[in-house]
């Protein structure tokens, strides 16, 4: 119940280790409800003590796949393994997994310290083990005070803490947790991000969590699968799915991204070259490899760019002037989005280092929006 | 919405709700009349009460509407939920249309006609008319509006409390008698009260299937009256509208109160 080292947290990593048995497998997975196929032949391993995230639009399939962990949804074709156990077809209540839901589910007939100890009464547990393991879910989730409470007695936070702290109080393989913070204010969510994490953490326990926020899967999950209509895109570590995107969409849905279409020019030492439709010329640092005269997409994060009144680069290459559309300041940051001469809108964010600055950039202004050849990448598709 | 009542507001309230209530205010206060003769007013008193209270006949009557009632309204409560959780939870079986036209369809269809069908059936089966038949017939015509009741709860049921029970190791049938009855007792109990308030005061159904021996006690108000209007019946028809006021006025706040705590509940969990 310690918190991993530094050097232990860079090691984890069971999904690159081939000797490593998967805790939740899906092989081949499919749903279809009707006509419409909400998970399309997946397959996907999940380690244990690992923190997954599956990140996605509403009516991807990621509530779908969880469900079928669950066992409140069967898979029309291919098999869910749990722990080396093939569990397709096992009944929700004998499952050794437990799901914290998005509504919470507190059972309102019940207090606090009553919804806790259900599943353990399920188990039969004896009466003081039970007490015993209430008390021990009451102090993990701060909820002490509130275990004669009927839950229509208490706050969001307070409930989605009960709710934990009752699929917790099983001590399941896996915990999955069906937007688990959706319904809190922004605030308090950044804080439980955090709890969750450290929770996870000390428990030991996998948590698979499904949500369509990016930044929340971002924030506390060790991995990122983003799935679109019931195929999984990309898998990837929250850093590789910002950086290294596999494609457009997954660019594009984690985060904010300009995409500027051209045609590789010349692909030598790692370095492509491409030429837009209006003839401006990108360079970027690249290790895809990607044939001469290949439509590809230059994609590079607000971040990323640069906006000046001169154009800093020599040459000629890396730049494109533009006119200011709008601005949007935001505090820590300002956003600009530049309409180019060619009459596309590139956004751009830049800190705001300093409180007072003399001649901000302003609306209509010309400026140079620039990056170096490390500032973003190409994609193929 | 306009606060304040316009004169045309206050004449159809009045008009309307006089046409609802002024027979029954008219015999409530002739059961007080101290006159033998119904339509002239002879001063207050309440020996009517008492007359009507040591009329064995009536009492008999009373009493096996109350068991009746009781009975019926009992097993109609189990059926008519039974067949609720079936029309909301299994929204795919064959034949479901039918299934809830049939269960509503004594909602709506002449008491005369369920009487004589039931009749029908009774004497084709060769089953003796009395007691039973009369629960029987009950239980028939109420299910329905207990299953209403019933049904417009479970609508609005979270069906992922029974989900989360499941999820927590509970069987199927453990989260029913668990998490899903006891939240969804309120409305079973309006369901019960109304289905015993409809047992009470049927006149129709009754009278076609009831035998030898099985009088209720509006089967007995009626028979009376067409030899002439007694101030003993009104004392004994006030009784019986007072208790189906009280009947349907436990049902309605049972119902009210739980509408009030779930529309809290639910704008706390906006908030």
């Amino acid at each position: 119940m310690t918190k991993p080292t530094a050097a232990e947290r860079e090691k984890f990593e069971p999904w690159n280790d081939p000797t490593a048995r998967p805790l939740v497998e899906f092989r081949n997975v499919t749903k279809n409800f009707g006509s419409f196929t909400a998970v399309d032949d997946l397959s996907l391993s999940i380690y244990e003590r690992e923190f997954f995230a599956l990140l996605g639009p509403s009516g991807c399939g990621k509530t779908t796949l969880m469900r079928m962990v669950a066992g409140f949804c069967e898979p029309s074709e291919g098999e869910v393994w749990l722990a080396g156990e093939n569990i397709t077809h096992m009944p929700p209540y004998q499952r050794p997994v437990n799901m914290m839901f998005q509504s919470y589910a507190l059972f309102p007939h019940m207090n606090i310290e009553q919804n806790i100890a259900f599943g353990l009464k399920q188990e039969k547990m004896a009466k003081s083990e039970i007490a015993d393991r209430v008390g021990e879910m009451l102090t993990l989730t701060k909820m002490q005070d509130f275990a004669k409470r009927k839950p229509d007695q208490l706050s969001g936070g307070q409930k989605q803490r009960a709710a934990l702290a009752r699929s917790l109080a099983k001590q399941p393989k896996v915990l999955l947790l069906d937007e688990p913070l959706g319904a809190l204010d922004r605030k308090l969510r950044e804080e439980t991000q955090f709890e969750l994490m450290d929770l996870q953490e000390r428990l030991g326990i996998t948590f698979m969590i499904v949500t369509h926020d990016q930044e929340e899967a971002m924030t506390v999950a060790d991995r990122i699968a983003v799935m679109e209509q019931g195929k999984l895109i990309q898998i990837a570590s929250p850093r590789d799915i910002y950086e290294h995107p596999g494609n457009r969409y997954v660019a594009d849905f984690v985060g904010d991204i300009n995409f500027i279409e051209g045609i590789a020019q010349s692909t030598n030492d790692e370095l492509i070259k491409i030429e837009t439709a209006d003839g401006l010329i990108v360079e970027c640092n690249s290790a895809a490899s990607i044939d001469k005269n290949q439509q590809v997409w230059f994609a590079a994060r607000p971040e990323k760019l640069t906006v000046s009144r001169e154009n800093p680069v020599v040459t000629g290459s890396n730049a494109v002037e533009g006119e200011v559309w709008d601005i949007a300041y935001l505090g820590d940051m300002s956003c600009y989005n530049i309409r180019t001469d060619a009459g596309k809108i590139l956004k751009v964010t830049q800190l705001n280092h300093s409180r007072t600055s003399d001649a901000p950039i302003t609306w209509e202004e010309r400026v140079w929006v620039s990056w170096t050849n490390d500032a973003g990448m190409v994609l193929t598709s | 919405m306009n606060r304040t009542w316009s004169p045309y507001n206050k004449i159809s309230v009045t008009l309307g709700l006089a046409f609802l209530y002024l027979p029954i205010i008219l015999l409530i206060v002739y059961s007080f009349n101290a006159s033998k003769l119904v339509t002239v007013w002879g001063g207050f008193s309440t020996k009517w009460y008492a007359a009507a209270f040591a009329n064995q006949a009536l009492m008999d009557a009373a009493w096996v509407t109350v068991r009746v009632a009781l009975i019926s309204a009992t097993i109609a409560t189990v059926f008519g939920t039974l067949a609720a959780i079936a029309l909301v939870r299994y929204t795919k079986f064959r034949g479901r249309l039918l299934f809830s036209g049939m269960i509503y369809a004594p909602l709506v269809m002449p008491e005369v006609i369920t009487g004589l069908s039931l009749l029908l059936l009774f004497v084709a089966a060769g089953i003796d008319r009395g007691f039973w038949t009369i629960v029987i017939a009950h239980i028939t015509f109420t299910m329905c509006f207990v299953a209403v009741v019933v049904q417009s709860r479970l609508i609005t049921f979270d069906t992922s409390l029974e989900e989360a029970a499941q999820d927590l190791g509970c069987t199927p049938l453990n989260t029913f008698f668990t998490i899903t009855l006891p939240i969804i007792a309120p409305s079973i109990f309006a369901g019960w009260v109304l289905a015993f308030t409809l047992s009470l005061d049927d006149l129709v159904i009754a009278q076609f299937n009831s035998g030898p021996g099985a009088t209720t006690l509006p089967m007995k108000i009626f028979s009376q009256v067409r030899l002439g209007v007694t101030p003993e019946i009104n004392a004994i028809c006030s009784v019986l509208v007072a208790l189906v006021t009280v009947g349907l006025i436990i049902s309605s706040l049972s119902l009210k109160r739980n509408e009030i705590k779930r529309a809290r509940e639910a704008e706390a969990m906006r908030a």
